[in-house]
């Protein structure tokens, strides 16, 4: 399965941008992904002929706007293959959906004497929000470490599960190494030790088809600015068994069934989880953002990624002097590297001159970057517009990086 | 070197590349600091690369030293150097640094979005001169 992608350049306008005088290449989808045309004309007709507040109006116009934002709703659940739609939570993002299940779900189930098991890769969004909850429950953080390739060590995850274990909540796709984790063997396992498990699926449902009942996971958060959609929306995928049984942590308009001084009633998920006024339009261009990587087949996405993501590694160890950080044979839509004669911000200000968008830093995974012993590193990361010429691009300047420092 | 020999150097620099050549060749000239100076206090804070900073008063001048791990951020600290180090407290605080490294053609890695440190590396020099100002 392929696709044709000077078409779907044609839909990026940013693709005909240029940096520096010279074509934009753009490699930092993982940081996030550019819009195509037809989210950012569904977003702006919308604003012009259906907006007004969602859940609230009687009168036509807000109808209108609560239909367009609950059919986003029912296409995000096609395309995680969710049982149903009540099980997708709005949120403004994955650091959003994850700090909802700790503040939620987690304030209500850990407490000391708990174990969550986290890996070494994770994001600091997946790191943080259990740290701050610890600092109030006591429980305790394990974390299963990541093999000098960049794998998941099954071995260790398995040591570690116990009855302490309550929730293990790893990544799906490494946003520094590009590693696949095994999630579904990962979810099995943690069932059967009887605890909860949480995805960080930003890399995920952004490089790979995934389907929420095959991986059987109790909650999946990604966001919807990764995902060619805009900023400000995320999803929170939660099952329905545990999510009903969850109580909410925010607390506002639109999540309460009844509200008096003395007791008041959460409604039915997932309004329980969306206080206040939601990003109704943000959810909306969501909506037409999966509509648009649906169209093309998430299958057909990753398997030119992959073919992509391969090249892109290659073409950066065929410079020489550069070492990729993450080897593993299953990698996804990031490739990060740093070199023996110059450092990461030199060599991203060098291909900032040649109009190539990498990102340079820790990439929110400070942990990560320890343990294979540098502080910051370059990522070149794609998205469904990126070629094998923009690879090249790449390499070609990469070689400039060699002239100039080494 | 002084600044009037720096912007003569520049001049003959065509382009982005040789700029780029003759920054890095500068910044690899620039002596290292001991290890001794690279302190937390001594930091100056930057997303991506490291940068050290120490100042030294004379009288009143004030002297500087900087250095990165990052080869480029250590050549815009050696031209900051020449713009600046060892000049009065009055001189340093009125020097228009973004008007000279405008001249230089470097003037885009002073934006305070460009993360590189150097920003704040330009500030703590000008802020450490203001306040030694007032102690005359």
């Amino acid at each position: 399965m392929s696709f044709d992608v000077d078409t779907v350049r044609a839909d990026f306008p940013a693709m005909s941008l240029t940096a520096h005088g010279k074509p934009l290449v753009f490699l930092d989808s993982a940081a996030s992904a550019q819009k195509p045309r037809q989210v950012l004309d569904a977003m702006r007709t919308f604003y012009e002929t259906s907006y007004a507040n969602v859940h609230r109006g009687l009168y036509e116009l807000s109808e209108r706007a609560t239909t367009a934002y609950e059919e986003s709703r029912e296409k995000v659940r096609r395309f995680i293959n969710a049982a149903d739609s009540k099980e997708i939570v709005f949120t403004s993002g994955a650091t959003d959906s994850i700090n909802t299940v700790a503040f939620s779900w987690g304030a209500q189930h850990l407490s000391a004497g708990d174990e969550v098991i986290l890996s070494q890769a994770e994001h600091h969004s997946n790191i943080v929000p259990w740290q701050l909850l610890r600092e109030r429950k006591g429980f305790t953080i394990k974390v299963v470490p990541v093999s000098d390739r960049g794998e998941f060590d099954f071995a260790a995850y398995e040591r570690m599960l116990s009855d302490k274990t309550k929730l293990v909540a790893v990544m799906h796709v490494s946003n520094v190494l590009g590693s696949v984790f095994p999630v579904k063997a990962i979810t099995a396992a943690a069932h059967k030790a009887g605890a909860a498990v949480l995805i960080d699926g930003c890399q995920g449902a952004t490089h790979l088809p995934v389907d929420m009942q095959d991986i059987g996971c109790d909650f999946y958060a990604f966001s919807g600015h990764k995902l060619y959609g805009p900023t400000g929306i995320g999803v929170l995928y939660g099952r329905a068994a545990v999510l009903e049984k969850t109580n909410p942590f925010r607390g506002g308009g639109d999540m309460i069934r009844s509200v008096s001084f003395e007791k008041s009633e959460w409604a039915d998920i997932p309004a329980r989880f969306e206080a206040g006024t939601p990003p109704i339009v943000q959810a909306v261009g969501l909506g037409h953002a999966v509509d648009y990587v649906s169209k093309i087949g998430m299958s057909a996405v990753a398997g030119r990624e992959r073919e992509l993501c391969a090249a892109l590694q290659d073409g950066v160890l065929s410079v020489g002097g550069f070492r990729v950080i993450g080897t593993a044979p299953d990698k996804a839509g990031v490739v990060s590297f740093v070199s023996d004669f110059a450092h990461p911000q030199d060599i991203a200000m060098i291909l900032d001159q040649e109009g190539i968008c990498v990102r340079t830093g820790h990439h929110c995974a400070q942990p990560l970057h320890e343990r294979f012993g540098i502080s910051v590193s370059v990522r070149a990361s794609l998205g469904v517009y990126n070629t094998l010429e923009d690879i090249e691009k790449l390499v070609a300047a990469l070689h400039k990086v060699k002239r100039f420092f080494a | 070197m002084d600044f009037s020999e720096l912007v003569d150097n520049f001049s003959f620099l065509d382009g982005w590349e040789d700029r780029y050549a003759y920054l890095i060749e500068l910044g690899k000239a620039l002596p290292a600091m001991d290890d001794a100076d690279k302190t937390p206090e001594n930091k100056v804070d930057g997303c991506m690369s490291q940068v050290w900073l120490t100042m030294r008063r004379d009288g009143d001048r004030l002297f500087f030293r900087g250095e990165s791990d990052a080869f480029i951020v250590r050549g815009l600290i050696a031209v900051l150097q020449i713009i600046l180090s060892g000049k009065t407290f009055d001189e340093i605080v009125a020097e228009d640094v973004e008007a000279d490294f405008n001249r230089l053609g470097l003037d885009a890695h002073l934006s305070p979005t460009r993360r590189n440190g150097f920003f704040s590396m330009v500030a703590r020099v000008k802020a450490e001169a203001s306040r030694l100002r007032e102690t005359l």
